[in-house]
C-alpha cells in the first residue's frame, strides 16, 4: 500500500519537474535571456597582499600601513562614511598610546550627540576614547539628502560584507575609469546614468560614489610614504581589514595553540586506540568477557592447541 | 541491555554502591556507554559519527548559553550586540561566536554523514525503524533551530531568509497566509519574530537532547548495527563499548575537532555569507538570497518547480520540499529487502552512490545563481531524488539478488568477509584477507 | 587494565607495561587539560567586557554648588555625592581624633590639596550598598551631620566617614581631577 502511494507520488513529482524543465528549456531556446553588461564587463578584484593575510597574519607586522590607512579614512572617507561599530579606544591596536587616542577623539571633526545639562536641549560634546566614532550624518535621511539619494554604507565591517574583502575595496577605489567603447557598442542602452560613475569592479558596473581618491598627494602621510592613489587605496583597505576584526591576531595565535594541541592529542589518542585494539580482533575468545582469568584460560588453551596469538 | 553476556555492573566503591542503591544512574551509564554495552566488533569509521553529533550538540548548547548572556534580542540592538559587543568587547566573545557559527555547520556535516551511513547500511530497517524515525525528528528540530539561530544576528540574510522561509506557508491556499502572519507575529519579520525565534532557539536544543536520549535508548534495545548487517549471535561477535569504542570514538573525535578548530580559527567566515555582515534592511533585497549551505539541497528542490500544473508552481515547490524530508520516514517500508547492508546489495549500492552524487548536485544548485542551465540541472537532480526513494528503491529491493552474507560477524572479521561468501572452507579470501583492526 | 592481561598479550617485562599505561593515560590527560583549557573562554566571557571597562569619565560642573549644598551625579551607573563643605563642617571633621574612627582617615586625606571644601565620594553605603540620605536639601543627615543610611542605620560624618552603625568603611573617594576651578572630571585615570 505504501509502495503504491509512493510510486504515484514519485511519478507525479518527476512528471511535474519534467514539465517544468521542458518549459524552462523551451523558453531558453526560443527567447534566451538578454545578456547583461555586468556579465561581460564585471571584473574580479585585483590581488592585494597584506600583512594580515594567511594563517600567521597579524596587524602587528605592519602597523605603519594601518596608521596610514586610518589617516586616509579620517581625512577622506569619514566625510560620508561612518565607522559606528569601532571605538576610539580600539586604536590602541594601531600602535597609538592613550594620550594620542585622547587627542584623536577630541579633535574628531564630528562631535557626539548629548544634551545641554542646564536646559535639556540637544547639544554635542567632544568625543572621548570610550565613544564609538561619531557618524557624519545623524540619520539615513540626512545621509541620502547629502549624497544624491545614495546611502554611504558604514565601513566598520565592509571587508567582511563584500565578496573579495580588502582586495575588492582596493580594486574599487582604484578602478574608476571611462566606460569602455566596446560596452556602448554592444549595449547601446547601457550608458552610465548621470550621477553614477562607471567602475567595473562594482557588481552592476555603475556606482553612486564618485571616485574618492582622485589625485596623488590628497593626504600627506605622517611617515613620509609617497601618497599615490594606489598606495592610499591599499592602506585604507588594510585599515578596513583591521576595523572589521581587530582581534584577528588573537584568533591566529590562539588557533595555532589549539590546532597543535589537538593534533598532538589526536596522535596520542590514536596510539592508545591501536594499543587497546591490538589483540581484540586476532584472538578467538572461547567464552567469557575480557577479564584476566578467562584471558589466561584462553592463553593456555591456545598454547595447547598451538594456535599463534 | 540486550545481550546476556553483557558485563554486569558491580560497583566496588562504597560511594558508588550507595548511589546505585538509590538512583541507578551509574548503572545506566555503565550499560549505555561503558563496559556493560556489548557492541559488534566490526564497526568501521562510519559508525563514529553518532557520538560526534552528540559532541557538537554539546558544543552548540554551551557556546549558545554563554552567547545568550550578551545578545540583545531587539531589532535595533541585535546586529550590534553580535558584531560589536560580542565580536569586539566581550572577553573571548569572537571565539564563542565563531565557535557557535561553525559548530552549527559542523553539526550538520556530521549529521549528514551519519544519515548517509544509515542509508547505505540499512540502519533504518527492522528492528531499528523507530531509531531511524527519532533521528529524523532530531534532524527536523535541528533545521528549525538552525534557521531561527541564523535570523538572530539580524543581518541581511537573516532578515530575508526569515522572509523567504516563512513565505513558504503562504503557498498553502486559504490557511497559508494566516499561518505565516501568526508565525511572525506581524506582516514581515520584525521585533516580534526576533524575540520569539530567540526564545525557541534557546528551547529547541534541549528538546533535541531529550529526543537524542530516546534515539539512543531505542538503539540499545536491539543493540548497534554493523557493516555486514548480520545480527549479533554470540559473545565473540561483540566487544564492550568501553574501552574499545571509547578509544575509537576518542581519537576520531580529536581528529575531527582539529578540523573544526582549523575552520573556526583560520577560515571562520568561509561557510557563511558576506551579506550577513550588512545590517538588515527591509526595503532592500540582496542580489542573491540563499540560506546556509546545509539547506541548499532543499532550496534547490523548492526552486526547481517553475511551472504551474493544476497547482501553482510555488505550492508544488513547497510540497516537494516538505515531501523530500517526510518520505524518509517511510523508508523502512519502501525498502523491503531482507538484506540490510549495502555491502551485499550490488544494485542498491550503485543507486546509493548515484543518490550521493545527486544530493551534492542539488546542494550546488541550491547555492548557485539562478540561470536556465542551473535550473535545468536542479530539475533533473530533484526528479532523480524523488524517483530514487519512491520508485527505484522499492523496485530494486523487491527484485534484487543480494550477495551471500557472512555467517556471523566474528567470522567475517577473522577471515575477511569475502571468504564467508560460501559455507566455511569453500570461499576464496579477498586480497589481504585478514580484516585489519578498525 | 590488569597486569596479568598485559603479561599475556603484550610484550612481557617492565617496558611493556609502562608503555601500555602511558599510551592509555596520556590521551585522557590531554583530554582533561583540553577540557579545562576550553573552560577558560567560557568563564572569562562573563567578566566585564571592554566597553564596560573603558572607564567612563564624566565631567561635572560644580560652579553652581554653594557651600552647604551638594549634588548627586551618576558615574559608572553608581551615584556620586559632590558636596561643598561649609567652614563649620570642615572644622567639625578636623576636630575628630583619628584613633576614634573605625576607618581612620583625615579630611585632608579625602580631598584634594587646597580644595578641602570639595568632598566627592561614592553615594554607596559600604555596608550592603544602599544609597545614603543627606545629599539633597531636606534629607535626614543623621546624628553626625553628614550622611545617613536608612537601611540599617549607618551614620557618616561631615567628611563622609563612618561613625555609627554596621558599615565597615568610609564612603569611597573615586579617582577625580579638577580640570578647572569649576569642572571636575571623575574617573580620570591617575596614570
Amino acid at each position: 500500500m505504501i509502495r503504491v502511494i509512493s510510486f504515484v507520488v514519485g511519478v507525479v513529482f518527476a512528471g511535474v519537474l519534467l514539465i517544468a524543465m521542458i518549459g524552462n528549456l523551451s523558453t531558453y531556446f526560443t527567447s534566451p535571456p538578454a545578456p547583461l553588461p555586468a556579465e561581460e564587463f564585471h571584473k574580479e578584484p585585483k590581488n592585494l597582499a597584506l600583512a594580515s593575510d594567511g594563517p600567521f597574519g597579524s596587524f602587528k607586522h605592519n602597523q605603519a600601513q594601518l596608521q596610514r590607512g586610518f589617516q586616509v579614512y579620517s581625512e577622506v572617507c569619514s566625510a560620508c562614511h561612518s565607522l559606528k561599530l569601532a571605538s576610539f579606544r580600539e586604536l590602541k591596536g594601531l600602535g597609538y598610546n592613550e594620550a594620542e587616542i585622547k587627542k584623536i577623539a577630541s579633535d574628531w571633526k564630528t562631535e557626539v550627540p548629548s544634551i545641554n545639562s542646564d536646559t535639556g536641549e540637544p547639544a554635542t560634546r567632544k568625543a572621548l576614547p570610550s565613544d564609538t566614532f561619531p557618524a557624519p550624518f545623524p540619520n539615513e535621511t540626512a545621509a541620502r539628502a547629502a549624497n544624491n539619494n545614495a546611502l554611504p554604507p558604514d565601513l566598520t565591517l565592509i571587508t567582511k560584507a563584500r565578496e573579495g574583502g580588502a582586495a575588492y575595496v582596493y580594486s574599487l577605489l582604484t578602478g574608476y575609469q571611462n566606460q569602455p567603447a566596446e560596452l556602448l557598442h554592444e549595449f547601446p542602452d547601457a550608458k552610465t546614468p548621470p550621477g553614477l560613475h562607471y567602475n567595473p569592479y562594482f557588481a552592476n558596473l555603475n556606482i553612486a560614489m564618485p571616485p574618492p581618491l582622485t589625485s596623488d598627494g590628497q593626504v600627506t602621510y605622517a611617515d613620509g610614504t609617497k601618497p599615490t592613489v594606489d598606495q592610499m587605496a591599499q592602506d585604507v583597505a588594510a585599515f578596513l581589514v583591521w576595523a572589521g576584526e581587530p582581534n584577528l591576531g588573537n584568533r591566529h595565535a590562539a588557533g595555532l595553540a589549539v590546532v597543535v594541541f589537538l593534533l598532538f592529542a589526536s596522535v596520542l589518542a590514536y596510539l592508545a586506540y591501536r594499543q587497546i585494539w591490538h589483540e581484540a580482533k586476532r584472538v578467538v575468545r572461547v567464552t567469557g568477557p575480557l577479564d584476566p582469568e578467562n584471558q589466561a584460560k584462553t592463553a593456555r588453551a591456545k598454547a595447547k592447541a598451538k594456535i599463534a596469538g | 541491555m540486550s545481550f546476556s553476556w553483557a558485563k554486569p555492573y558491580e560497583p566496588k566503591h562504597p560511594v558508588m554502591r550507595w548511589l546505585d542503591d538509590r538512583l541507578p544512574l551509574p548503572r545506566i551509564v555503565y550499560h549505555a556507554t561503558g563496559p556493560g554495552y556489548p557492541v559488534p566488533r566490526n564497526l568501521n569509521l562510519w559508525w563514529n559519527f553518532g557520538v560526534l553529533a552528540g559532541i557538537f550538540l554539546t558544543i552548540q548548547i554551551i557556546t549558545g548559553i554563554v552567547l545568550a548572556m550578551h545578545f540583545y534580542a531587539t531589532a535595533d540592538g541585535a546586529f550590534n550586540s553580535v558584531n560589536q559587543l560580542i565580536m569586539r568587547d566581550v572577553n573571548a566573545g569572537w571565539l564563542l561566536r565563531y565557535a557557535h557559527m561553525n559548530g552549527a555547520s559542523f553539526f550538520f556535516i556530521v549529521v549528514y554523514i551519519h544519515i548517509f551511513r544509515g542509508l547505505f547500511y540499512g540502519s533504518y530497517k527492522a528492528p531499528r525503524e523507530l531509531v531511524w524515525m527519532l533521528g529524523l525528528v532530531i534532524y527536523l528540530l535541528m533545521m528549525a533551530t538552525a534557521f531561527m539561530g541564523y535570523v538572530l544576528p539580524w543581518g541581511q540574510m537573516s532578515y530575508w531568509g526569515a522572509q523567504v522561509i516563512t513565505g513558504f506557508f503562504s503557498a498553502f491556499p486559504l490557511v497559508g497566509e494566516p499561518i505565516r502572519v501568526w508565525l511572525l507575529g506581524g506582516y514581515a519579520p520584525d521585533q516580534a519574530a526576533l524575540t520569539r525565534f530567540f526564545s525557541l532557539h534557546y528551547l529547541l536544543p534541549f528538546v533535541i537532547a531529550a529526543v537524542v536520549i530516546l534515539h539512543i535508548w531505542a538503539l540499545h534495545i536491539p543493540g548497534s548495527g554493523n557493516p555486514t548487517g548480520v545480527d549479533v549471535k554470540e559473545e565473540k561477535d561483540t566487544l564492550p563499548f568501553h574501552p574499545f569504542y571509547t578509544a575509537k570514538d576518542g581519537w576520531f573525535a580529536a581528529a575531527f575537532l582539529t578540523l573544526y578548530a582549523i575552520v573556526t580559527f583560520y577560515a571562520p567566515d568561509y561557510l557563511g555569507h558576506a551579506d550577513n555582515y550588512i545590517p538588515a534592511n527591509a526595503l532592500s533585497t540582496p542580489a542573491h538570497i540563499v540560506p546556509e549551505w546545509y539547506f541548499w539541497p532543499f532550496y534547490a528542490i523548492l526552486r526547481s518547480f517553475t511551472a504551474d500544473f493544476i497547482l501553482p508552481a510555488k505550492l508544488w515547490g513547497v510540497l516537494a520540499m516538505f515531501t523530500s524530508i517526510l518520505l524518509l520516514f517511510f523508508l523502512p517500508w519502501l525498502d523491503k529487502s531482507p538484506v540490510r547492508s549495502g555491502s551485499y546489495r550490488p544494485v542498491f549500492k550503485r543507486f546509493f552512490w548515484l543518490l550521493v552524487a545527486d544530493v551534492i548536485v542539488l546542494g550546488y544548485v541550491g547555492g548557485a545563481e539562478i540561470n536556465p542551465f542551473n535550473i535545468a540541472l536542479g530539475q533533473i537532480a530533484a526528479a532523480y531524488y524523488f524517483l530514487h526513494f519512491l520508485v527505484i528503491l522499492p523496485i530494486v529491493s523487491a527484485f534484487e539478488t543480494p550477495d551471500p552474507l557472512p555467517n556471523s560477524i566474528s567470522e567475517s572479521v577473522l577471515h575477511g568477509e569475502a571468504s564467508e561468501a560460501a559455507p566455511a572452507g569453500q570461499g576464496k579470501p579477498r586480497r589481504g584477507s585478514v580484516a585489519t583492526a578498525g | 587494565m590488569a597486569t596479568k592481561s598485559a603479561e599475556v598479550s603484550d610484550q612481557t617485562g617492565e617496558g611493556g607495561i609502562r608503555r601500555r599505561d602511558f599510551l592509555n593515560i596520556a590521551p585522557v590527560a590531554f583530554a582533561g587539560v583540553g577540557t579545562i583549557a576550553a573552560l577558560a573562554p567560557l568563564i572569562v566571557q562573563m567578566s566585564p567586557s571592554a566597553d564596560v571597562l573603558a572607564l567612563a569619565t564624566i565631567e561635572v560642573d560644580i560652579s553652581k554648588v554653594q557651600p552647604g549644598q551638594g549634588i548627586k551625579v551618576s558615574w559608572r551607573k553608581q551615584p556620586v555625592f559632590v558636596r561643598n563643605l561649609t567652614p563649620k563642617e570642615i572644622a567639625a571633621a578636623n576636630a575628630v581624633p583619628l584613633d576614634s574612627l573605625r576607618d581612620p582617615q583625615s579630611l585632608a586625606q579625602r580631598t584634594k590639596p587646597g580644595k578641602m571644601n570639595w568632598l566627592i565620594t561614592l553615594g554607596v553605603c559600604t555596608h550592603l550598598g544602599c544609597v545614603p540620605l543627606g545629599i539633597t536639601e531636606g534629607e535626614n543627615r543623621g546624628p553626625y551631620g553628614g550622611y545617613f543610611c536608612p537601611c540599617h542605620g549607618s551614620a557618616y560624618d561631615t567628611a563622609a566617614r563612618i561613625r555609627q552603625g554596621p558599615a565597615p568603611l568610609n564612603l569611597q573617594v573615586p579617582d577625580y581631577e579638577f580640570k578647572s576651578p569649576t569642572i571636575v572630571e571623575i574617573g580620570a585615570a591617575k596614570k
